[in-house]
């Protein structure tokens, strides 16, 4: 049976179609998850997408956090399942307390829509299982609030537990340490500021971004193989 | 329940001590053009205005704090004062909770 990826889809989310398109040219079959809903059941993973969750009004996942299908998401995530969130959607995991630290305003108050160098950290994660630490992937940036900030006792635990999942080549947001991507402890939910999505075909610039949604995919195959699966 | 009157609150939100400011420091740059030079340590927030129905001024300030902890501040980069206003349109007033930073 094909892998099943749900996309949740918030008031406000503008990349629920570009997640979809990646992950069905990757040979799995994704649909939308409306914010409204209770439950996620028969989905293999989920993916919270970049855009502006309830217009990101108050701060950017704030009001998000309160959307019915979040208790679900917590469940889900709870119980092992893989959680991605892109951009928007890592605002959102923060908010919810599915990832540690927060995201606040870039360095210098720009919005920054580039496309930026980055490096895997750990191949322990749901988008990096079997990718080589040290890999570089070329991926799109689209946001204003990526400025990753966490207390110091977080980025130590951050860093010994090596739960950093992707650092910036060249700082472009202030995040703290390069962060641009982090995972929680269970490792099977990532958020990170870049879009894989935007880097999925070689029309868009770059097809990086499959490395990280392709090691999702796998993620979930090898979790639904016999052997790790409990009848 | 007694949930009787309604009382005026007010939240303030800023960020935490040590969190990079930028919209403060934008703000602190432009202040040379107004001729000011001596104006230091701005620090941009929000402010929220909201009324709650109470048994009396201890549960407003209750209530307001719940919303302010649980919704309108995110601890891990903000934090909060709240402030049960006088009847009637009032200014600053008493009753105020947490800390607040400036001015």
């Amino acid at each position: 049976m094909a892998t099943r990826v749900g996309v949740v889809n918030f008031p406000g989310t503008n990349c629920e179609h570009d997640a979809i398109l990646a992950v069905q040219r990757m040979g799995a079959s994704a649909e939308l998850v409306w914010h409204g809903d209770t439950s996620v059941a028969g989905y293999d993973a989920l993916i919270l997408p970049g855009g502006f969750a309830h217009g990101d009004y108050l701060r950017p996942g704030a009001i998000a956090r309160f959307s019915p299908v979040m208790e679900a998401v917590s469940r889900f995530a709870a119980d092992g399942g893989p959680v991605v969130g892109v951009c928007n959607g890592f605002q959102v995991l923060t908010e919810a307390g599915l990832l540690p630290g927060a995201l606040q305003k870039n360095r210098g108050l720009r919005f920054l829509c580039t496309t930026v160098d980055l490096r895997v950290e750990t191949s322990d994660s749901v988008i990096t299982a079997g990718v080589a630490v040290g890999t570089g992937l070329s991926i799109p940036i689209n946001h204003f609030e990526g400025n990753y900030t966490c207390d110091a006792a977080t980025l130590a635990m951050l860093r010994a537990e090596e739960r950093v999942v992707l650092r910036y080549v060249d700082n472009p947001n202030g995040s703290i340490d390069d962060i641009a991507g982090v995972c929680n402890e269970s490792r099977n939910v990532v958020g990170l500021m870049p879009h894989p999505e935007r880097a999925s075909d070689p029309l868009l610039g770059s097809v990086d971004g499959t490395v990280l949604i392709g090691a999702l995919l796998r993620s979930v195959e090898g979790a639904m193989t016999p052997t790790a699966t409990v009848a | 329940m007694g949930a009787s009157e309604r009382f005026s609150v007010r939240v303030e939100v800023h960020l935490r001590e040590g969190i990079a400011d930028p919209q403060g420091a934008t703000i602190e740059r432009a202040l040379p053009a107004l001729g000011l030079t001596g104006v230091t340590a701005v620090r941009a927030g929000k402010s929220f205005r909201f009324d709650v129905a109470a048994a009396d001024e201890a549960d407003a300030l209750a209530q307001a704090t719940v919303v302010a902890d649980r919704l309108l501040a995110n601890p891990v980069i903000e934090e909060s004062s709240v402030t049960v206003l006088p009847a009637g349109v009032g200014s600053a007033g008493v009753g105020s909770a947490g800390v607040g930073s400036t001015a």
